[in-house]
């Protein structure tokens, strides 16, 4: 049997993919206009799939940042935290993000992917349990992969069933962490957290809730999820990343235990990793004042939802349940999927195509994320762009139904 | 969903029926379901789908089946004598 033999499987479906058009899976911007907008195959295109939800990648005052640190320290630094050093910047990061949480420790990681590997894998030991969403992102997967705790799977959101599956490994001894996520990446839901406190406080478990998707996004101050729902001091462990509402990479692991920092000597994926360079980390500090002086930014982008989720729903598509800025467009057949996609691609509207397995329960997604920057006219475009190829595609009901179906 | 009587014996056999009947809903080949029966092979699943059907069997048979022991689980056999493992274990 050859190497690559074994994804055979994968390179047909890719194959059929790419049959209908381009590659959604290889896009290259040529340029990029603003936060909104880029050259693809030489096309002005609407950005509507960026996770860029606060609009800050061109924050005159983050590049100035990011520009002033490049120059102060350098481009990089060129080794890990602990067999290199780390630089003030780092610390001083990682104080802002613990005061932003009103927590007394965190860590930052290179990637928001590598936080989620080293949080997770390192905190549940061998005799632990980690108890994860069944619909929980590839990182938190694979650090369960990369741990050496037993790993239990419960039914997406279900604090019933997650109470149900504690129950039966209630006379276990070893620790259990439960692991969601505030916003779902695919499908834009988000986790019933005070459900989940409860249940948590019921088998003594600890929580780790992961905020990529919901920081700066949800809550008053836009702490996430945690925030909105009022359980700030219930979860146990948070993560999230800079590559979302921050607009850079990176990420980071926050806590109020206190042996938290024996992590840094224990953590694999902080340990043995270069660590965030000195323009990043200026940035995202930047982008976080930014964040805590602008509460305003968060509320334009929910405006921006309401114009593209209403304006999509009124038109018949079939919607995530909840409002928020990732909108997830459901369609049922992966090649009716791309083909869309590449069509909304060649008039000049840029989304993500998500398709199984990474998206759960079989559907193909054509997920779009709101920025704050975008104006209303373009999310209008998007959305007057979606129904002339949902028309043509035959995605959308009759329009006798749409009214019915927007109510 | 009906869960399985405690007092109701279980044989790897009765385990392997109730298997092969929720199996039914997860594949998407039609070959038989036999003890050798490769679950991933044969019966044309992705790992989402076995994952899926994992929860449903720890729901039918009130036991746990960790992820971990996913990955050695191959045939729809060592699948059943799994459950029956666990199910004394508990």
């Amino acid at each position: 049997m050859g190497l690559f033999d074994r994804f055979k499987s994968v390179r047909d479906a890719h194959g059929a993919l790419k049959a209908c058009g381009g590659d959604p899976f290889g896009v290259q911007m040529e340029r990029v206009l603003s936060t909104t907008e880029a050259m693809i195959e030489g096309r002005r295109t609407i950005l509507c799939g960026t996770n860029n939800y606060l609009g800050l990648t061109f924050d005159p005052d983050s590049v100035a940042a990011a520009q002033q640190a490049i120059a102060d320290f350098g481009t990089g630094t060129t080794g890990s935290r602990i067999a290199n050093g780390s630089y003030s910047g780092h610390q001083a990061l990682e104080q802002d993000l613990a005061d932003f949480y009103g927590k007394k420790h965190c860590m930052v990681f290179t990637t928001g992917y590598q936080a989620n590997l080293g949080a997770i894998s390192t905190l549940a030991g061998p005799n632990d349990f980690l108890i994860i969403d069944a619909d929980s992102h590839a990182s938190i997967y694979d650090a369960c992969r990369l741990g050496s705790a037993t790993v239990i799977r419960f039914k997406h959101n279900d604090p019933a069933d997650l109470d149900r599956r504690l129950a039966r490994i209630a006379n276990e001894p070893g620790n259990k962490i439960i692991v969601v996520e505030g916003i779902y990446s695919m499908l834009g839901d988000h986790a019933p957290l005070k459900e989940f406190v409860e249940v948590k406080k019921k088998h003594g478990a600890y929580l780790l809730v992961d905020e990529a998707h919901s920081m700066g996004v949800m809550g008053a101050t836009g702490r996430g999820l945690l925030e909105a729902e009022g359980v700030d001091d219930d979860v146990d462990f948070i993560t999230g990343t800079f590559s979302k509402s921050m607009g850079a990479i990176g990420g980071f692991l926050i806590s109020d235990h206190p042996e938290f920092d024996i992590l840094r000597v224990a953590c694999r994926p902080y340990m043995f990793t270069a660590s965030l360079p000195p323009s990043i980390i200026a940035s995202v500090r930047q982008s976080l004042a930014v964040l805590r002086a602008k509460p305003e930014l968060m509320r334009k982008l929910w405006q921006n939802v309401d114009t593209l989720y209403n304006g999509l729903r009124a038109a018949g598509f079939k919607l995530g349940a909840q409002k928020g800025p990732v909108v997830a467009v459901h369609l049922t057949d992966p090649v009716l999927a791309g083909v869309a996609w590449n069509a909304l691609l060649k008039r000049g509207v840029y989304v993500n195509l998500a398709l199984p397995p990474a998206t759960p329960s079989g559907t193909a997604l054509l997920r779009c994320s709101v920025c704050a920057a975008h104006s209303t006219e373009q999310l209008e475009r998007v959305v007057e762009v979606l129904i002339e190829v949902g028309e043509e595609l035959g995605l959308l009901p009759q329009p006798a139904l749409r009214i019915a179906a927007a109510e | 969903m009906e869960m399985l009587q405690a007092s109701q014996p279980l044989s790897l056999e009765n385990v392997f029926t109730e298997v092969a009947q929720l199996m039914d809903r997860f594949r998407k080949g039609d070959a038989p379901i036999t003890m050798d029966t490769d679950i991933a092979q044969d019966l044309n699943m992705d790992s989402l789908a076995v994952m899926d059907l994992m929860m449903e069997l720890e729901d039918k048979f009130d036991v746990s089946i960790p992820l971990n022991m996913v990955p050695e689980i191959v045939s729809v056999g060592q699948l059943a004598q799994t459950i029956l493992d666990s199910k004394k274990g508990a």
